[in-house]
């Protein structure tokens, strides 16, 4: 047995295996196929100042080896959260963290204020790159100035382990990366959906009701992968790499191109106790290549 | 209802039309409590371009053999492979999803039971279970043509079936809110699964009469969990997940334009 643990700033985690944002609910949806207590961690649904109830039916849409969603950020707000869910995942043995979102700078820092009084939440992933959100999400995430300036008021809101939850529709990944390090980000994860549609040719009709949405799964994989090795060279802040990892080898080809800890997200639709899989398949990997701790692969890259 | 994922095998897959397949699995394991109307979904191996589990409603649950049975309308890649899986194949399923019928309070209650396409899987377990409480319920199926109405053999062993075919093929010519049943026999509540022009007719039929009407929904769904919120549909408690709240949904529940 390796040693799984690694840091993510102040947030010390089990093992490297934490679940994506949007894809792993509240946890509790997939307590009947594995034991969460054996995850570093789990990121909740995002969540913002105000309820929201998302975009429109059709929503999804099946690409080759992914899929499209245009959800929206749907959820009841911080709110109902702290007051009817953090209650039943406040004593789970391992680290909640909430995805924090928002269409203005006020709305973050208020949303992130609010989950700062939790004490038993150690951090928030800043999602400043839904696809899906007409007002704030990735407008701040696109440009540096902007997602300093955000990062900067969260920062002096939210005083414990702030991650940034990075877009990969950008020119150049690594200059956001370095802004919002900049500004206080404690760690980047790295990549959230990228653009793209969806056509019905027969019906000459748009899949999506908002015609784009966020492109994830295996088809991503490629450009997420090169995004977090540029990243990583970029910046001194650890990096949580995701984007189509749907095992434990695609979980460590991510460390290996610079991650301290990876996400899984869609994989879990497909399988949804894959992520006990991959923190068993990470253990296998290391024993096998005689690593003592998965910190012994974190960039090890050979190029 | 604690959900499962299990790997089950494939004891029978039988053409029934053209465009549908009968999948029957059975578990090595018994397989666990599921209701009529609730839904499972598989995963669909070496499809190069299907990425998704596919949600498909329980048919039958057939105690005795230990299978789980699903009736599956070939429409794209996923469920075209799933018509092709050889018998001792091993499926990956997720189940049981989603809630079911609302089961009947008192013996008496007089159901009627209406199916189209592919809709019509979930009323045979229905029936079944019905039957175990000792009420005999409506069928009413219709299909365009006679040879789409599927399992009819099955369907009499549990209630009174009657069906509509568009080109009067069998039954009665026309669709199922045309038929002669509704004007002639009373029933405490309608049960309808089916394409959306159908449920929507259906419905307006029920809430015209004053009769209680349950409609199940098919939406885009990913993980059949409540955990993408991709298959939400519009009710008066906003948007739920169809695979949690859902399938069924009282119609009064639901901002159709009935």
């Amino acid at each position: 047995m390796a040693d799984l643990r690694v840091n993510i700033g102040a947030l010390a985690l089990k093992n490297p295996v934490l679940t994506a944002s949007g894809t792993f609910g509240y946890g509790e949806e997939f307590a009947d196929f594995i034991d969460l207590t054996r995850l570093g961690g789990f990121i909740v649904k995002g969540t913002t100042l105000h309820p929201r109830e998302g975009n429109p039916y059709p929503r999804m849409a099946e690409t080759p080896m992914g899929m499209l969603n245009a959800v929206g950020l749907q959820n009841k707000g911080v709110h109902y959260f702290v007051e009817h869910i953090y209650p039943r995942l406040k004593d789970i043995n391992t680290h909640v963290i909430v995805n924090v979102s928002g269409s203005s700078i006020e709305d973050y820092s208020e949303t992130a204020a609010i989950v700062n009084d939790l004490d038993n939440i150690p951090a928030i992933e800043l999602n400043i790159s839904c696809p899906n959100v007409k007002k704030g999400g990735m407008t701040f995430g696109v440009q540096p100035n902007a997602a300093a300036e955000v990062v900067s008021a969260v920062r002096k809101a939210y005083h414990k382990t702030l991650i940034v939850k990075l877009t990969p529709n950008v020119t150049d990944i690594t200059e956001i990366a370095k802004a919002v390090e900049g500004a206080g980000a404690d760690s980047v994860s790295l990549i959230n959906t990228m653009l793209g549609m969806a056509i019905d040719a027969e019906r000459r009709k748009p899949l999506l009701s908002t015609v784009t949405g966020g492109l994830s799964g295996p088809c991503v994989k490629p450009v997420a992968l090169r995004m977090v090795w540029q990243v990583a060279k970029a910046v001194k802040v650890p990096v949580v790499g995701l984007g189509g990892i749907m095992n434990a080898t695609d979980a460590i080809e991510f460390m290996l191109a610079g991650a301290t800890a990876v996400e899984i997200g869609t994989a879990n639709f497909i399988d949804p106790s894959i992520t006990v899989k991959v923190v068993d398949g990470i253990n296998d990997y290391l024993d096998r290549h005689g690593f003592k701790s998965v910190r012994d692969i974190i960039g090890a890259l050979e190029v | 209802m604690k959900k499962y994922l299990l790997d089950l095998k494939v004891v029978a897959n039988e053409r029934l039309a053209s465009n549908f397949v009968l999948l029957k699995l059975q578990g090595d394991q018994p397989l666990p409590d599921m209701l009529p109307g609730q839904f499972a979904e598989l995963r669909v191996d070496d499809a190069p371009h299907t990425f998704l589990r596919r949600p498909i409603s329980i048919n039958f649950v057939d105690r005795q053999q230990n299978s789980v049975w699903f009736l599956i309308q070939l429409v794209g890649e996923g469920t075209k492979r799933l018509a092709t899986l050889e018998l001792g194949s091993v499926v990956n399923v997720l189940l049981p999803l989603g809630n079911g019928f609302a089961m009947p309070q008192c013996a008496d209650e007089q159901l009627l039971l209406v199916g189209g396409g592919a809709g019509t899987a979930p009323m045979l377990y229905f029936g079944e279970q019905l039957q175990q409480q000792g009420i005999r319920p409506s069928f009413l199926l219709g299909a365009r043509t006679a040879s789409m109405l599927l399992q009819l053999d099955e369907f009499n062993k549990y209630g009174d079936v009657y069906t509509t075919t568009e080109d009067g093929s069998h039954g009665e010519k026309g669709f199922v809110t045309q038929h002669s049943i509704l004007s002639d026999k009373h029933f405490d509540r309608i049960c309808c699964c089916g394409p959306k022009p159908m449920m929507l007719s259906v419905a307006r039929y029920a809430k015209a009469k004053g009769i209680t009407c349950e409609v199940s929904l098919e939406n885009k769904m990913a993980c059949g969990l409540g955990a993408c919120l991709c298959c939400v549909e519009n009710t008066t408690a906003g948007h739920v997940c169809v695979c949690t709240e859902g399938p069924v949904f009282n119609i009064n529940d639901l901002l159709w334009q009935i």
